[in-house]
This record gives structure tokens, C-alpha cells and sequence, in this order.
């Protein structure tokens, strides 16, 4: 508990340097289960995208298809419902081993914190429910439901994906900014009182972070959608159902890659605000000063700030509204108690980077449509540079899930527990790591054969080998018609 | 309410445990089938020899594993949830064959979507096999945390050997038992649906097969007796005093399910199979009441915040209300094959895509 006792000499803000004899990361398990952490979740995040977002993509296609008797576009639903079997299917048990790791991961958290962050796992879980019970219903149903019955199934599942998504991240947010107990109490004596869980829920990073995960679902997953489709135009199979699908997609991305920009800015303030020193690291403040400059590139190297370009008082200005105003550095912690901040910057500069592109492509298409009534799609360029949109989306949510976690570092709970003591005591974490990348990188792989080969069916109006498949030969379309590449990107 | 709670020996934390306990309930039907399909899936045979029984399989479960699967989430987050300290010592006494059940959960959803999709034969087996294998491994590990639970095995602090904390009489008797019942429930629900759907022949062979698992799975359970006097007498005794008219009650089960299986009506056995199974997973809680952790640590003493356990209350009312009927519709849509294969109704969006293209034969 060496640890604690540095905890709450931090509270009563003392700055102290850490006994030689106890480093704050004793257990070699540490880096490893940090790994398999960041694995397993930034695995998870991605089809989780699929899990919230799609239904509302599917939902647009099957409503056009239905409305306006609209074959492509019905098609469209059908086939998205195919390969959204899969990736919810990976989703969900992907979830679950991440469930399974809060605990043999991190016994530390939840056995000290089960029932200050539980009840919002419990209540994540009623979503996840209703999103697997109408998604049953709506992959199943369409031979059994009368169409309209069928199209409405897809507004359950959307919608619990929202909250399902508010639940989780309010875990999150309380990881960054814990609330819900008596925290100098805890601080002092290790003892958790004064409970509120509804309190732990509402934190003060749980509004800027949902509002900013949210729309990231919809950025990824219509960028995502309409990479393959641009993919596919590029090869020359420009027709009509690719041109929706990927119509569909851009439009989806398109009306959140703004409001990701505007909430990214609330979650810069809300940390900047609240998490000090990740700002530090994120922004390279390495001493706390009044006037603090914005500052674009750079890293941090043997304690300098080397190839960065400064603007004078500008984070002072943009964060505070006022030009010298002060602002807490990395050194106002001890360095043990500093996150590595060339990771943190690069990821959240690289976010960014990311976010302004995404919006310049976006403001290209609109404009386009706006002029001339529809996008740019005999444009190589704008498909090109949609075919990069999808995995750049991932890798800005990537980076920015890397900024939030890595910033938060060497804290599970900012200021309260050190992940050095929540972490597992049994050993061979190392091996565990090895097994997850092999499985996960087999299970991306088979996915991917798997979409392959059914995108290469659809082409060929073929069905699925007899012995296993579920369905009776079906028949989805016309033999000569050109089929959407669902994993070319 | 809080009086009666406040009153003696029904605390909040026993009614939290009651919630937990209708999870694993849940979890051990509508997940047992799922497992025990896996297992019937495996012995099918070949490709050819056993199409239809794995097509059968797959309508049967495909549009409800997912759901049926959430039980699982719903046990893990009310367990850390309301009993922090217990879960967090269960987790690292039994975190092999923890592992085994993830890995094997992974693989089995997986492969169970892939599968139906592959692109070809070979991918399909693949799959198939791994499908299968998993749905074997995970039930037999779970069997084991819960056995290394009744026989007293896991300290509070959890820290124990990572073997000999699981590789026990007791933790061998639970992993081979939920095998058992998995396969032997999902033996009734098969030949069930078979019957329903018209199927006779695949209905007659999974009723021989539930038959012939509904004896070993009770030579078992008879062995088993011995075994937890010797190796989980806290247990033994309680499934002895309060847990004994469960046990009954889960025998009688068995017996009516297999009864109605010989005289050929599938369908009836189903609510007796399971009550059997509900009523041994209820008797098994019963005869380790009041510990949560046998031998270890008991439920009011293991118990988190009140207002915690308050709001799993209020979580468990809220499910109960926004997600039960959905679930029993979902169930309901399924049983009566409006989510299996079958023609398509003149209304449905299947027929109006293919109205939509009148040439697409
Ligand atoms: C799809 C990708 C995406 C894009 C284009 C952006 N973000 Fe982001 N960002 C995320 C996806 C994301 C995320 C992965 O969803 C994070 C991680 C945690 C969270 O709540 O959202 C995140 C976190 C995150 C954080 C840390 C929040 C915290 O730790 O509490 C900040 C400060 C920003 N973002 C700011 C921005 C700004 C100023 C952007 C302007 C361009 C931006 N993000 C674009
Ligand atoms: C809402 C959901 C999330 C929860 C509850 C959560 C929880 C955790 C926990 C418990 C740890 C280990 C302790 C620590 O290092 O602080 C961790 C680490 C980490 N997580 Fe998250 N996480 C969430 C979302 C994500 C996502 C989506 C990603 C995507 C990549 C991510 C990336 C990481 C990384 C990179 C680390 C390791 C940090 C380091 O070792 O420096 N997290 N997270
Ligand atoms: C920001 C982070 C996260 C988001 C947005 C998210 C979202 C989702 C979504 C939408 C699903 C449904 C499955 C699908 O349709 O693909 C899902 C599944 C699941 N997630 Fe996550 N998740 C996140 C992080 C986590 C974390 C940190 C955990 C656990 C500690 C977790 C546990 C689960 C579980 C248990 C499931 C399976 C539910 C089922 O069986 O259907 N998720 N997640």
C-alpha cells in the first residue's frame, strides 16, 4: 500500500519523491496486462462502431428500400445485415472477454470499486440485451415479419447502442475523473464510503466524453462503409448500389464529423480543466507558467521541447479566453506521477490532424452536392481520398482513446489508485498477451476471408455451401450483377 | 420493503443474490442449450450425414444465442457489482479456467457466425469444428469455477495455487456435469423444434440422443453425491437440508422429460427438462446458503454499498420492464419458426425485394 500513502500525501499536496525501495511499477505483470488491456479494447472498439452505428446506416437503406420501392437500396439492407451478423457476433464476444478482464486484469479496481462503477455495467448490459434480442429478430426476420414490423426492429437496436455506449463510457469518464465517494477518505485510510453510484455515473468527464464518442460510432462506421464502396467504383464496378451504399455512408459521416470537432473542443476544455496534467502532456506544457503558447508538432526529448512551432499565448487564449492565463505543467507532479507525454501528444495530435482532413473531405463532398446535385463520384480523387477515410477514421479514434488512456497514466482512477495497484497478482500475463494477438489477429482474418467471400458470392449470385448453412438456396440477385466488395478497403 | 429487509434474515444483499441467481438460472437453459447444441453439432457426423442436423442447429439457435448469451454479462456485472471483494478473489483463484471459458466463449460466437457464411466447404468445417469444440470447453470450465466454489476452495484473498484450485473431484464433477446437461437439454430442444418443424427423422435422433444422455447425465448426478460428501461436505450437507426439495423437484423434472422423450412427444418434454435444470441450479444456491464463497466469506458480509445494491434493484426492475417482453416476444417469434427458414409471407421485405426484381430467379 506504499502507494496509497503517496496518494494521500498528493492530496494534501505535498510533493513528494517516491522511496527508492518501492517503484510505482513493482509488478512486472504491469506492462503486459496493460497490453493485453489496450489490445483487447482497441479490438473491441472498432466492430463495437459496427454495433452502434450500422443499424442506423441499415435503417436508412431498408426505409429507401421500402419507400420508394427501391431494389438497390433494399438489397443494400440485406446485405449489410449479412455482414453485420458477423461483426456484432465478434462485437459481442469480444465485449464479453473484456468483461472477463476488468476482473483477471484488474481484481485491484473491482474489487475495490466493484460497487462505486458497477451499476453501470449492470445497466449497459440491459442495453446489450435489447440490442442482441431485436438483432435476432431483424437478421432472422426477413421471411417471417411483415416488412414494416421488420424496418422498426432496426430503431431498438440503434437506440440501445446509444445508451449502451453512454453506460460503458461513463466507467471511462469515472477512470479519469472518479467521483461517487468520499474520495479523501479513501485517500487517507483506503477505505471506500459514502457511495453514491448514480454520482460515480455522472461524472465530470462523462458528458464530454459520450458526446464525443458517440458521433465517433457514426464518423467510423460511414466512413468505414464508404471506403468499400469507393474501393469498389474504383474498380469499375460503378453502379447504382454502389453509388448508394456509398452515398449512404458519406452522408452518415458527414453530419457527425463536424459535431465530432465541436465535442472534441468541449473534451479539450473539459480536460484541460479537470485532468491537468494530461492537458500537460497533450499540449507539451512541461513547466506550469502564465502565458502558456499553443503549440503545433514537437516532442518532448531529454526533457527538451525539440521541433515545434510556437504561438505565443495561444493555448491560454483558446482554452481560458484570456492571454496569461496560468496553466499547470507535467513538472507540477513528480515524474513518476507523469504520463509519457511524446505518446500522448503524438496521438492527439495525430486525432486531430486526422479530424481536420475528415472535415475538408466532408466540406468537398457537400459542396459538390450542394452545386451540382450530387457527389463528386466520377472523381478518382474524391474516392481516393474516401478510400483512406475509413481506416484513417480508425486510427483517430484509435489515437484518441490512446490520448485519453495513456494520459491518464500511471492512474486506473486519476489520483486515487495507481494502475500498479489494481493489477493482477498471478503470473504469466505475457503468454496471455502472445495467445490474444494470435487469436484476435486469426479471428480478424477469418472475418475478413469470411466478408470476402461472401461479397464475391453476392457478385456471382451464389449461395452458401449446403452442408452448413442455414438458409435454403436463396437467391439474392441477378446473376450478371456487379457486387459491392465488402472488405476490399 | 426496507423493513422488511431491515427485518431479520431476507437482507438486501439475500435479494441482490436472488437477482444474481435468476441470471445464472437463465444463463444455465437458454446459454445450456446454446452449449449443448455445440456438442450435437460435433457428433453429426460428416458433412453430408449430418447437414441436416447442423441446419437444425443453426435455425434453432442463430437467432437467439446472442441474446441468450447477455445471462453471462448480466452474472459477471452483478457479482462484481454487489460483492466486489468475493468477485475479485473468485477471479484470481480461478483464473485458468477462467481463461479457458473466455477463449472458449470467443471462439465459439465467432465461429458460430462464420460459419454460416463461409465461402466454402472446408472453411465451413473449420468453423463448424471449432464451433463445436468451444461449446464443449466452456460449459466444462464454468462447471469447474463453480465446483471450486462449493468445495471451499477459494480464499479471500484469492490467492491459491492456479491448478490445484480447480483440478479437484468436486470442480471435475461440475465440468462434466454442465457438459452433460447442456448437451442433454439441448438434445429436448432440438428434437422439439425438429418435431415442430416437421422434421421426424431428425427428431426421432436427437430424442434417442437426449434419452441416452438423460442416463448417463443421472449416473452421474448419483456419483456425484459421493463425491461432494467427501470432497464439498459444506455443500453436501446444505443440498441435504434446504437444498433437497430441489433436488427432488429437479429428479422429478428429469424423469417427466424423459418420459414424455419415449413416448415420442419432444415437445412436451421441454418445460420439464427445463424445470429440472432451473430446479438444480436453485438447489445447489440453496444448499450453499449463506456463503457466497463456500467456507470463506457469506453473502451479507461480502456485500457492497446499499445504495448500490439498491440500484441493482432498480436496474433489475428497469430489465425486467424494457427487456422481458421483447425477450419473451423474441422467444415467442421463434418458437413458432417466424425466425427460421420456411417460405416467406407475401408481406414480408424478403418478398418485396424479390418482387422488386421480377427476372431474379
Ligand atoms: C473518430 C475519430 C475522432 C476524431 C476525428 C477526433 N476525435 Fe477526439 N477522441 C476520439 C475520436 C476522435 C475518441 C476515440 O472517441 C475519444 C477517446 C475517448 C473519448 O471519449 O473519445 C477522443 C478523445 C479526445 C480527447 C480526450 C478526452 C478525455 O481524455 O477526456 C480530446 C481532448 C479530444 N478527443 C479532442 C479532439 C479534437 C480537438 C478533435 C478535433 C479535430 C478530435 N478530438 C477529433
Ligand atoms: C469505456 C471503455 C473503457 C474502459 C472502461 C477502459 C478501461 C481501461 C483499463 C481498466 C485499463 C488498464 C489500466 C490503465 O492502464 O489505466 C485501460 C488501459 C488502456 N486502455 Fe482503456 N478503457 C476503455 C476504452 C478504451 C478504448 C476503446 C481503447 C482503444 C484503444 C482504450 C485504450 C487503452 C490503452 C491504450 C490502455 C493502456 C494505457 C497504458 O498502458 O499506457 N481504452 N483501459
Ligand atoms: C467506448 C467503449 C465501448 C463501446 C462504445 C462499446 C460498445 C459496444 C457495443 C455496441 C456492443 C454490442 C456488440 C456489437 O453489436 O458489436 C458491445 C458489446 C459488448 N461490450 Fe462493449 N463497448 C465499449 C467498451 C467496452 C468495455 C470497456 C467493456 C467491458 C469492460 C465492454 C463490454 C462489452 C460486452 C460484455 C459486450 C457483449 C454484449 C453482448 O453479449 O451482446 N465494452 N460493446
Amino acid at each position: 500500500m506504499s502507494s496509497l500513502a503517496l496518494v494521500s500525501s498528493l492530496s494534501l499536496d505535498i510533493s513528494v519523491s517516491l522511496p527508492d525501495s518501492t517503484p510505482v511499477f513493482a509488478n512486472e505483470n504491469l506492462i503486459y496486462a496493460r497490453w493485453l488491456m489496450a489490445f483487447s479494447l482497441g479490438f473491441h472498439i472498432v466492430l463495437s462502431c459496427f454495433g452502434v452505428a450500422f443499424p442506423a446506416l441499415i435503417y436508412l437503406a431498408h426505409r429507401r428500400g421500402l419507400k420508394h420501392d427501391d431494389h438497390d437500396a433494399l438489397m443494400l439492407a440485406r446485405r449489410w445485415a449479412k455482414a453485420a451478423a458477423v461483426l456484432f457476433a465478434i462485437g459481442a464476444v469480444s465485449g464479453t472477454l473484456l468483461s472477463f478482464e476488468m476482473g483477471l486484469l484488474w481484481p485491484g479496481l473491482m474489487g475495490t470499486f466493484g460497487d462505486v462503477i458497477g451499476l453501470a455495467f449492470a445497466l449497459e448490459g440491459i442495453f446489450f440485451f435489447l440490442e442482441a434480442i431485436f438483432l435476432g429478430v431483424y437478421l432472422y426476420g426477413w421471411r417471417g415479419l411483415p416488412a414494416k414490423l421488420h424496418l422498426l426492429t432496426l430503431v431498438p437496436i440503434a437506440v440501445s447502442g446509444v445508451f449502451g455506449t453512454f453506460f460503458i463510457l461513463t466507467v471511462n469518464a469515472w477512470m479519469n475523473s472518479p467521483a461517487g465517494f468520499d474520495i479523501e477518505h479513501f485517500q487517507q485510510t483506503g477505505e471506500v464510503i459514502d457511495i453514491d453510484p448514480w454520482a460515480a455515473m455522472f461524472n465530470q468527464s462523462t458528458l464530454p466524453q459520450f458526446l464525443h464518442m458517440l458521433p465517433a460510432t457514426y464518423l467510423v462506421t460511414g466512413f468505414l462503409v464508404a471506403s468499400v464502396y469507393a474501393v469498389g467504383i474504383l474498380r469499375g464496378r460503378d453502379d447504382r448500389l454502389h453509388r448508394l451504399g456509398l452515398t449512404i455512408g458519406f452522408a452518415v459521416a458527414a453530419v457527425a464529423a463536424p459535431i465530432q470537432i465541436v465535442t472534441g473542443d468541449l473534451a479539450a476544455r473539459n480536460v484541460a480543466e479537470n485532468q491537468p496534467i494530461k492537458f500537460a502532456a497533450m499540449e507539451l506544457i512541461e513547466e506550469t507558467t502564465t502565458g502558456v503558447p499553443f503549440t503545433i508538432g514537437g516532442l518532448i526529448i531529454d526533457g527538451e521541447k525539440v521541433g515545434a512551432i510556437e504561438i505565443p499565448n495561444g493555448t491560454s487564449l483558446l482554452q481560458d479566453f484570456d492571454p496569461n492565463s496560468t496553466m499547470e505543467g507535467l513538472d507540477s507532479v513528480p515524474e513518476e506521477l507523469q504520463p509519457p507525454v511524446n505518446v500522448v501528444r503524438i496521438a492527439f495530435q495525430l486525432m486531430i490532424v486526422i479530424g481536420m482532413g475528415l472535415l475538408t473531405l466532408v466540406v468537398w463532398g457537400a459542396f459538390v452536392r450542394w452545386r451540382k446535385g450530387d457527389l463528386p463520384l466520377s472523381n478518382k480523387w474524391f474516392l481516393r481520398a474516401l478510400v483512406v477515410a475509413g481506416p484513417a477514421s480508425v486510427l483517430a479514434m484509435e489515437a484518441g482513446w490512446t490520448t485519453t488512456e495513456v494520459g491518464r497514466q500511471p492512474w486506473i482512477a486519476r489520483d486515487v489508485m495507481l494502475v500498479a495497484d489494481a493489477v493482477t497478482t498471478r503470473e504469466g500475463i505475457a503468454g496471455l498477451l502472445i495467445g490474444l494477438i494470435v487469436l484476435y489477429s486469426g479471428l480478424a482474418s477469418a472475418s475478413i476471408i469470411v466478408l470476402k467471400a461472401m461479397s464475391a458470392r453476392w457478385r456471382r449470385g451464389e449461395d452458401p455451401p449446403a452442408p452448413y448453412g442455414p438458409m435454403p438456396l436463396e437467391i439474392d440477385e441477378p446473376e450478371a450483377d456487379p457486387e459491392p466488395d465488402l472488405v476490399d478497403a | 420493503m426496507t423493513a422488511l429487509f431491515a427485518a431479520g434474515t431476507f437482507t438486501l444483499p439475500n435479494a441482490v443474490v436472488a437477482i444474481l441467481w435468476i441470471g445464472v438460472v437463465a444463463y444455465a437453459v437458454f446459454g445450456g442449450a446454446d452449449f449443448g447444441s455445440g456438442f450435437w453439432d460435433f457428433l453429426a457426423g460428416t458433412p453430408e450425414k449430418g447437414a441436416a442436423a447442423r441446419k437444425r442447429i443453426d435455425a434453432s439457435i442463430g437467432p437467439v444465442w446472442e441474446a441468450n448469451h447477455v445471462w453471462l454479462i448480466f452474472v459477471l456485472v452483478y457479482l462484481w457489482t454487489a460483492f466486489p471483494t468475493a468477485f475479485a478473489a473468485l477471479v484470481t483463484a480461478t483464473f485458468v479456467p477462467l481463461i479457458g471459458a473466455a477463449v472458449g466463449i470467443i471462439l465459439r460466437g465467432a465461429a458460430f457466425a462464420l460459419r454460416k457464411s463461409s465461402g466454402s466447404l472446408r472453411q465451413a468445417r473449420f468453423f463448424g469444428i471449432t464451433f463445436a469444440l468451444s461449446s464443449v470447453v466452456t460449459p466444462f470450465f464454468f462447471g469447474a469455477i463453480a465446483g471450486a466454489v462449493a468445495s471451499g476452495r477459494v480464499p479471500l484473498d484469492g490467492q491459491t495455487d492456479a491448478w490445484s484450485v480447480w483440478l479437484t473431484p468436486t470442480s471435475m464433477l461440475g465440468g462434466v456435469l454442465a457438459v452433460g446437461v447442456c448437451a442433454w437439454l439441448a438434445g429436448v430442444f432440438l428434437a422439439a423444434d425438429a418435431h415442430r418443424d416437421g422434421q421426424p427423422e431428425l427428431a426421432k435422433s436427437f430424442t434417442t440422443r437426449a434419452l441416452v444422455t438423460g442416463v448417463v447425465v443421472g449416473a452421474i448426478s448419483l456419483v456425484g453425491i459421493v463425491i461432494l460428501e467427501t470432497d464439498a461436505p459444506t455443500l453436501a450437507d446444505g443440498l441435504e437440508r434446504s437444498g433437497a426439495p430441489f433436488v427432488i423437484v429437479s429428479g422429478l423434472g428429469g424423469l417427466a422429460a424423459m418420459w414424455f422423450l419415449r413416448q415420442g412427444e419432444p415437445g412436451r418434454a421441454r418445460v420439464p427438462a427445463a424445470i429440472a435444470v432451473v430446479a438444480i441450479v436453485v438447489g445447489w444456491g440453496a444448499g450453499q446458503y449463506p456463503w457466497i464463497l463456500v467456507d470463506t466469506i457469506e453473502i451479507d458480509e461480502a456485500a457492497g454499498a446499499r445504495s448500490t445494491l439498491w440500484g441493482l434493484i432498480i436496474a433489475f426492475v428497469f430489465a425486467g420492464t424494457v427487456a422481458v417482453p421483447p425477450l419473451i416476444w423474441m422467444l415467442r417469434l421463434s418458437g413458432v419458426g417466424s425466425l427460421s427458414v420456411g417460405e416467406a409471407r407475401p408481406d414480408s421485405s424478403y418478398a418485396k425485394l424479390k418482387a422488386l426484381a421480377p427476372d431474379d430467379t
